[in-house]
């Protein structure tokens, strides 16, 4: 089907749903962006035969989310945009990405895995002897633990801020693969052995220690996600998935593995990925994922149009196991009441919470504060800096606060109200 | 201790048999809300071979050419070496552009400050931070310089080494860094790193 062919798309037309018109800065509230949407319908669509199938879909015009990249030749992380996502799963072309040195041309057909060090019998895995290896399928969430780091420094708390910005290193999907229990059942693990090494294929070569007892319970050698195969940026065509576990040792383009009795402390788990906690000490392996929560609706820079019903809609997880309950404050934190959760309620996984909200047009701050199946329960901001001090750079966790001035305006943190 | 159970259970070869707590809990409950495959949590069935054979052993040839990790007790370090002196030029040309003249400037990592700290670091660089000087040896043969890694011998790697703990005035200036030197270096922040003591449960925040 040639373009002349299709229906004409007139370059307004790319913009005309609501959430288009307000970031295209058109309007600022959802009630004008539907006045203005009104004005720009295209030509009656069942008048208008429509286009016909295709081999790859892709989205409609104007509803193209994106990852949130900064100063792209420097950066090597992009966020997901999870105020544009419902449900728990991300598309996979939205999941984060956080590289060390680029993402690499890897052949399929050429990746060998090769697994040794304290095993009886070493060996070198290709991509077909892998995949021909029971299958195991796990939704799982990822989330670096730098995320969410840019609202920790007491001195620079930022308002304007979206939560793609602030916790968009988070991303869930179902990853498929060969469990690693598996594989290191084939190679025969010796006694005494206590940790494995992963490496990349990537040219940081990019290399993190993992505690052995974790990688037999429920470590993944994914190569696939969300019913594909991972895209390039998430380690194509291998890569270590460790649920619950800080992003970074999930090690893309897996390479190797090595059997170990002791962590080989790389550089990504000494002079990287460590907190130093304000007594003098640096607190390392610091690698489970605590319970978290975050209001994905209402966030900045949304604007509430009106007082009335508003449902509050977010995301919770904890590395330790399921959510237990979500519980959302209306009132600064004076009061909470328990959200409703969305099941399935999977291990490891995220949870869609909602909380139904009459908000009456009065400046409030609304939080969410999650709980896991240890009955651990998501911090505050003050209780982290007592623990922990002001200046670690990971695992920031703590209750997130959205303002609801009386204008609608939802601004990042408690304001001056509480 | 935990290493010693995980290596019993491996050469039973069940993982089921091990058994602490709230972790075996967890795999119960996961197995039977998400895993439909009658057998284990890791999808293998109960009438699966001890051993599938898939994929080809690994000669030490292979794993020779692989095993490129170097360790805090040396384990993996190659021979050759590398002084101070040989050092400053291998950083001159590969280094400088960014780590900057004296390592503190950037635009990329400052690697060097021999200031240390009493409760919180204000840099984290190979002198006041780096727990071990063996992870030079690792992170640079792997990852640097950043745009050709690899083009360095193991003697430049050695000497450059020798060359930054000697900017952090960790090292004499007639140092010469080898397999048997470098794991020697006690780096100032060594003791300071702890292992994680967070834990799941209710009025734990650590």
């Amino acid at each position: 089907m040639s373009s002349d062919e299709r229906p004409r798309i007139s370059r307004r037309a790319w913009i005309t749903t609501t959430s288009g018109v307000i970031a295209a800065g058109l309007v600022k509230t959802q009630t004008d962006a539907i006045k203005l949407v009104a004005q720009e319908v295209p030509a009656d669509p069942t008048r208008v035969p429509g286009r016909l199938v295709s081999e790859l879909g892709t989205r409609a015009p104007a509803e193209q989310p994106k990852r949130l990249v900064r100063a792209q030749a420097l950066s090597s992380s992009s966020r997901t945009p999870l105020a544009d996502l419902m449900g728990t799963i991300t598309p996979a072309d939205l999941h984060f990405e956080r590289h060390h040195a680029g993402i690499p041309e890897i052949d399929f057909e050429d990746h060998e895995l090769l697994v040794h060090g304290m095993v009886d019998r070493p060996m070198v895995f290709r991509m077909s002897d892998l995949m021909r290896y029971p299958q195991v399928s796990r939704i799982r969430f990822l989330e670096c633990s730098g995320n969410g780091g840019g609202v920790y420094n007491r001195d620079r708390m930022p308002t304007e801020v979206t939560v793609q910005a602030l916790d968009g290193l988070l991303s869930t999907s179902e990853w498929t693969g060969v469990a690693v229990s598996t594989i290191l059942r084939e190679v025969g693990v010796r006694p005494g052995a206590s940790w494995i090494l992963a490496e990349g294929g990537d040219s940081a070569v990019m290399s993190r220690s993992v505690p052995l007892d974790k990688v037999m319970e429920d470590s993944i050698l994914a190569y696939g996600q969300n019913g594909e195969r991972i895209r390039p940026e998430q380690g194509y065509p291998l890569r270590l998935f460790n649920p619950g576990y800080e992003g970074n040792t999930s090690v893309k383009w897996l390479r190797r593995i090595e059997v170990t009795d002791q962590p080989t402390h790389t550089r990504d788990e000494t002079s990287k990925y460590t907190d130093p906690l304000g007594d003098g000490t640096v607190r390392q392996f610091s690698l489970m994922m605590d319970a978290k929560s975050v209001i994905t609706f209402p966030s900045y820079p949304y604007v509430l149009p009106d007082p009335g019903w508003w449902e509050i809609r977010g995301l919770a997880w904890s590395g330790r196991g399921r959510i237990t309950r979500v519980e959302v404050s209306t009132d600064g934190g004076r009061s909470w009441a328990d959200a409703a959760l969305q099941g399935p309620i999977l291990d490891k996984s995220t949870v869609r919470f909602r909380h139904l909200f009459d908000w009456n047009g009065r400046d409030t701050v609304i939080l969410s504060r999650a709980t896991d199946e240890t009955g651990y329960v998501q911090p505050t901001v003050e209780q982290l800096w007592q623990a922990r001090g002001t200046r670690t750079s990971y695992h920031q966790n703590h209750q997130r606060a959205w303002k609801i001035a009386r204008t609608g305006e939802v601004t990042f943190g408690l304001g001056e109200l509480v | 201790m935990r290493s010693l159970v995980t290596g019993l259970c491996l050469t039973i070869g069940l993982l089921t048999a091990c058994s602490d707590g709230d972790r075996s809990a967890t795999r119960a409950t996961a197995a039977s809300g998400e895993v439909a495959m009658a057998g284990t949590a890791d999808g293998i069935p109960s009438h699966a071979p001890g051993r599938f054979g898939f994929g080809s052993e690994a000669s030490d040839a292979r794993v020779a050419m692989w095993d490129i990790d170097v360790r805090p007790d040396g384990e993996g370090l190659p021979a050759g070496s590398g002084s101070v002196s040989q050092g400053r030029e291998v950083y001159n040309i590969y280094c400088v552009a960014c780590h900057g003249p004296t390592g503190t400037e950037g635009p990329n990592d400052r690697l060097v400050d021999s200031e240390q700290w009493d409760d919180v670091p204000s840099t984290r660089t190979v002198g006041n931070y780096w727990p071990y000087a063996t992870t030079l040896y690792d992170y640079i043969r792997k990852a640097m310089p950043q745009l050709t890694p690899g083009i360095l011998s193991e003697d430049q790697v050695y000497a450059v080494i020798a060359y930054i703990l000697w900017m952090n005035e960790i090292v004499p200036d007639d140092a010469v860094m080898d397999a048997q030197t470098l794991p020697a270096v006690v780096m100032p922040a060594r003791d300071k790193f702890v292992v994680d003591d967070r834990v799941g449960g209710a009025g734990t925040v650590r």
